[in-house]
């Protein structure tokens, strides 16, 4: 693994079929009277989150804290970053107090990519959801869930299996880091979305592209619903949440067409009644509870990998120094 | 075994001594069973924990020996270390080996931790701190299929399968069919580099 999570195309198959696996094992932990591994005793691992988040920055809390990490939260509000502070500034201090691992999340796409790559820190950075671009954690963990349900059955890979991610691609950091990874683990990746929420250069992707849910979803194994970010929508890109919902939203119908594996995924906050409605949310084929529960053994996993040792496992590419 | 039977190949090739063979193996594996099973006044309250790689397959045959003794299962496991290993920061992360604890869990019970070699003790100290996070064990025991000495911490085992006097230099290579093509131990090293 490289020294810094950054993309999910920093990932060679070896290295998240390495991340998957060891995500297994730390799994049952969850399960143990002592939710505790001493593996990364003494180290610090700061979690810097300019934008809100609850459900990454507890994982990433919880995961660190299991591993016996010392942990430090950084919110931009209530920090000298509302303050004026810029990027840098926090970073050199983040230096001076020794951190070994940066999880930072910021609106600004690219800002994970300029905290590690301007000798700012030496830690491992590991990003947690930049802007629109990436969000790499998400995809292990939703990679990892679909190869607990699907994999046993396919010996023991995603080869072939058929996943399609439906709604706000153009604002989803989750989809494009899902399409590069599940590409890399050998799925086939389909992107649902009206014409208007498909980002420019849909084209390059390593994915097949449709308007059309319901000719998509008989031959899906995975069918992973997307939240519309009308926080980050200024104009008009369906005519009204209804039709939107009508066309693109997953419900009780449709689910019905669905082959009997197949498994609903969402990558959270869910909007009950736009993108998906409740009665597919609480049903069997929902996994939604299951990918929270994955994402602390996904993340600790990855603090591991980066940090457990003297050096990031699997070095398959040159390190620093 | 003369080495120097084959001067050209010897030379390059590992001069690997077998010192247990697949019969051995099997005849030292059945007196740890019953060694176990004796000073545990039976099977009652057992639980066999293997650690990865190898001590899992010798954790499993005993337990199967123990079971056509006592006419029961006893509960077989395996315990991974490397989270608790002190050498942990040294060398690059490592990969994790599959931990599974049977599902009546070790509080109360004696717990028999079974590996292929000891040498260090420092894997077995790595053990037993893993053991603590898991519950709390009535005893703990040790069995392993080969001693080869230089313990650099005072731990000892219960049940040993075969005490081998080795140098530093030696190294003890156990390999066991399910995890290897062939069931032996061998020594390698020593009189090979110019003794």
């Amino acid at each position: 693994m490289k020294r810094h999570l950054l993309s999910a195309a920093d990932l060679t198959r070896d290295d998240a079929e390495l991340v998957l696996r060891t995500a297994e094992e730390l799994r049952s932990l969850a399960d143990r009277p002592i939710k505790k591994l001493p593996a990364l005793r003494g180290r610090t691992v700061v979690n810097l989150f300019f934008e809100d988040s609850t459900r990454t920055r507890i994982s990433f809390e919880a995961a660190a804290k299991r591993l016996s990490a010392d942990v430090i939260n950084f919110a931009a509000k209530g920090s000298s970053l509302s303050k004026g502070e810029s990027l840098k500034d926090t970073a050199l201090t983040l230096e001076a107090m020794g951190a070994d691992a940066v999880v930072v999340r910021h609106s600004a796409s690219g800002a994970p990519h300029r905290l590690a790559n301007s000798g700012w820190v030496r830690s491992s950075v590991v990003n947690a959801g930049d802007g629109t671009h990436e969000h790499p954690t998400q995809a292990l963990l939703d990679a990892f869930t679909m190869w607990r349900h699907l994999a046993p059955q396919s010996g023991g890979s995603l080869d072939g299996r058929r996943v399609a991610i439906v709604g706000d691609v153009l604002h989803s950091r989750v989809a494009r880091s899902n399409a590069l990874l599940l590409r890399t683990l050998g799925a086939e990746v389909t992107l649902v979305a009206p014409p208007t929420l498909f980002p420019v250069g849909i084209e390059s992707w390593p994915v097949e592209t449709s308007y059309d849910l319901d000719s998509v979803l008989p031959k899906a194994d995975v069918v992973m619903m997307l939240r519309v970010q009308r926080e980050r929508m200024h104009g008009g890109f369906f005519p009204t949440a209804r039709e939107y919902s009508r066309r693109y939203g997953l419900d009780g119908r449709r689910m019905a067409t669905l082959q009997d594996h197949t498994i609903v995924m969402h990558p959270g906050p869910m909007v009950r009644g736009m993108e998906i409605t409740a009665d597919v949310a609480d049903s069997d084929r929902s996994v939604i509870v299951e990918q929270v529960t994955n994402g602390v053994a996904v993340r600790m996993a990855v603090l591991y990998l980066l940090l457990g040792g003297s050096q990031p496992a699997v070095s398959t590419e040159g390190l620093p120094e | 075994m003369p080495a120097h039977l084959e001067p050209e190949s010897a030379a390059a090739a590992d001069t690997a001594r077998t010192v247990m063979d697949g019969s051995d193996i099997g005849r030292a594996l059945t007196r740890i069973s019953h060694e176990i099973l004796e000073r545990n006044k039976g099977g009652s309250d057992l639980v066999l924990l293997g650690i990865p790689s190898r001590g899992v397959p010798l954790a499993e045959r005993i337990a199967e020996r123990i079971a056509s003794v006592e006419g029961y299962a006893v509960p077989v496991g395996s315990l991974d270390i490397t989270m608790y290993r002190d050498d942990l920061r040294m060398k690059p992360a490592r990969a994790l080996l599959p931990t599974q604890i049977p599902n009546g869990g070790i509080d109360g019970r004696t717990v028999v931790l079974v590996d292929d070699v000891l040498f260090s003790g420092r894997t077995i100290r790595a053990a037993l701190d893993a053991l603590g996070d898991i519950g709390r064990p009535k005893a703990v025991r040790l069995a392993v299929l080969v001693d080869r000495g230089h313990r650099e911490l005072p731990i000892r085992a219960d049940f040993v399968g075969k005490n081998l006097p080795t140098s530093l230099v030696e190294r003890v290579r156990v390999r066991l069919l399910g995890v290897d093509d062939v069931d032996a131990v061998t020594i390698l090293g020593s009189e090979g580099e110019g003794a």
